[in-house]
């Protein structure tokens, strides 16, 4: 399938979508991990299924962007056969997925930017990516409130809970930055109303965020001196991603195209 | 074929991991279109992840075979997204007979990130309201988990989508 697009729209958005997928497809990848290791069985199924969402939406996104690209690679090709140089993911997903209450964090600040952007998403004017949001965005909620919950509960749990969570929300604030950055790509996209606002959705995850971390009696660090990570939608990542990628490939890349 | 008969043929298919419940009383089947040269069939996912809708395709594609209709498309459109508030009430009836709690209005679910104790969901055995809720994600995406004080049981809803 081939859409009617102008040569520089055509090739930012295929990057855009790369950008949405590939976050969710890592983020995705890392909840998985816990498959089998969740602290209780609920917790299990429910990062689990978390995990089914995100990969399943990913999907979708790979396969718009292969039809977009229009090279004729399938959402498998683009998953399965990039290497990491190629990914756009931010940093915040490739963390390793350290503890219960770390993951809960991540999952929070992951959320409250993942519904807002989605929300905007639907009303995007590019017609298959605002039919995915559409979806995607009950999905978010739902996330949300789950993430949302958890950092309450660990927050204002016990004293080991809460020190937990608290040094979780302090390394992970720093990845949080790299959500909201435009460039070129983005800003081309955003003109045609194709991307949207990000400054807007920054809003919007600050009233989400800030209010939670009070109520869960947690306190955002200082960004004084706080240096900001930056650059991965160009390819800089964390050497992370490699490692998640070798063991995420492994299978497609022994046996290509095997099928079950 | 004519096209309600294909509804007809498609009535038949459950959903793989509700064996009760029909693609179509689930609301899954979006458009039958019949042409001279093929038949289509539009569905819509439940979840972005669900891992049945390959089933479902399959299973479509078989019931259809079987009643002579061929050659078959299964489209997959993502827009407008699929709700719980398409399951007949037949559907839900159907659900709660089999022990999972029916799905409410999607306007009825609360807040966003949630402070409160959400509402009791009806037990689906023993009907009381002293319920309590586990865990948001049950066995499937689409189910939460519940507990009925009354009765002294697990149960699942099907979560307002």
């Amino acid at each position: 399938m081939s859409y009617d697009l102008d040569q520089q729209t055509q090739t930012a958005l295929f990057q855009y979508l790369l950008r949405l997928a590939d976050d969710r497809l890592i983020l995705g990848h890392r909840l998985s991990e816990w498959c089998g290791h969740g602290p209780i069985l609920e917790e299990d199924i429910a990062l689990s299924n978390f995990a089914l969402d995100f990969i399943g939406q990913a999907e979708a996104l790979l396969r718009l962007a292969g039809e977009v690209e229009d090279k004729g690679r399938s959402e498998d090709d683009l998953a399965y056969k990039r290497d990491w140089q190629d990914y756009h993911c931010c940093q915040l997903v490739e963390r390793p997925k350290g503890d219960f209450g770390f993951t809960m964090a991540r999952q929070f600040f992951f959320d409250a930017y993942d519904f807002p952007m989605w929300e905007a998403l639907t009303t995007s004017s590019f017609e298959p990516l605002a039919a995915i949001a559409s979806k995607s965005v009950k999905e978010a909620k739902y996330h949300l409130r789950h993430s949302g919950e958890w950092v309450l509960r660990l927050g204002d749990g016990t004293k080991e809970s809460h020190d937990r969570i608290q040094t979780s929300v302090d390394s992970l604030w720093r990845y949080t930055g790299e959500l909201f950055e435009t460039d070129a790509v983005h800003d081309h996209l955003f003109s045609q109303g194709i991307a949207i606002c990000l400054s807007g959705i920054e809003k919007e995850w600050k009233e989400i965020v800030l209010p939670h971390l009070t109520r869960a009696t947690l306190t955002p660090p200082s960004e004084e001196g706080m240096v900001m990570v930056s650059g991965t939608r160009y390819g800089a990542h964390s050497e992370h991603l490699g490692h998640l990628l070798t063991e995420m490939q492994v299978l497609p890349r022994a046996f290509p195209d095997a099928k079950w | 074929m004519k096209r309600e008969e294909i509804w007809e043929v498609l009535s038949t298919v459950t959903d793989p991991e509700i064996p009760v419940a029909t693609i179509v009383g689930m609301g899954i089947v979006r458009d039958v279109e019949v042409s001279s040269e093929k038949v289509t069939v539009t569905i819509t996912p439940t979840y972005s992840g669900c891992p049945a809708m390959e089933v479902m395709e399959q299973d479509i594609r078989t019931a259809l075979s079987d009643a002579g209709v061929s050659p078959v498309e299964v489209k997959l459109v993502h827009a407008p997204a699929w709700t719980t508030d398409w399951m007949t009430e037949e559907t839900k009836q159907k659900l709660k007979e089999y022990g999972i709690a029916p799905p409410r209005k999607v306007s009825e679910v609360e807040q966003l990130v949630s402070i409160g104790k959400p509402e009791p969901v009806p037990c689906p055995f023993c009907d009381s309201v002293n319920t309590e809720l586990k865990s948001q994600f049950g066995s499937t995406a689409c189910k939460a988990m519940h507990y009925c004080n009354g009765c002294h049981q697990p149960f699942e809803e099907f979560k307002a989508f």
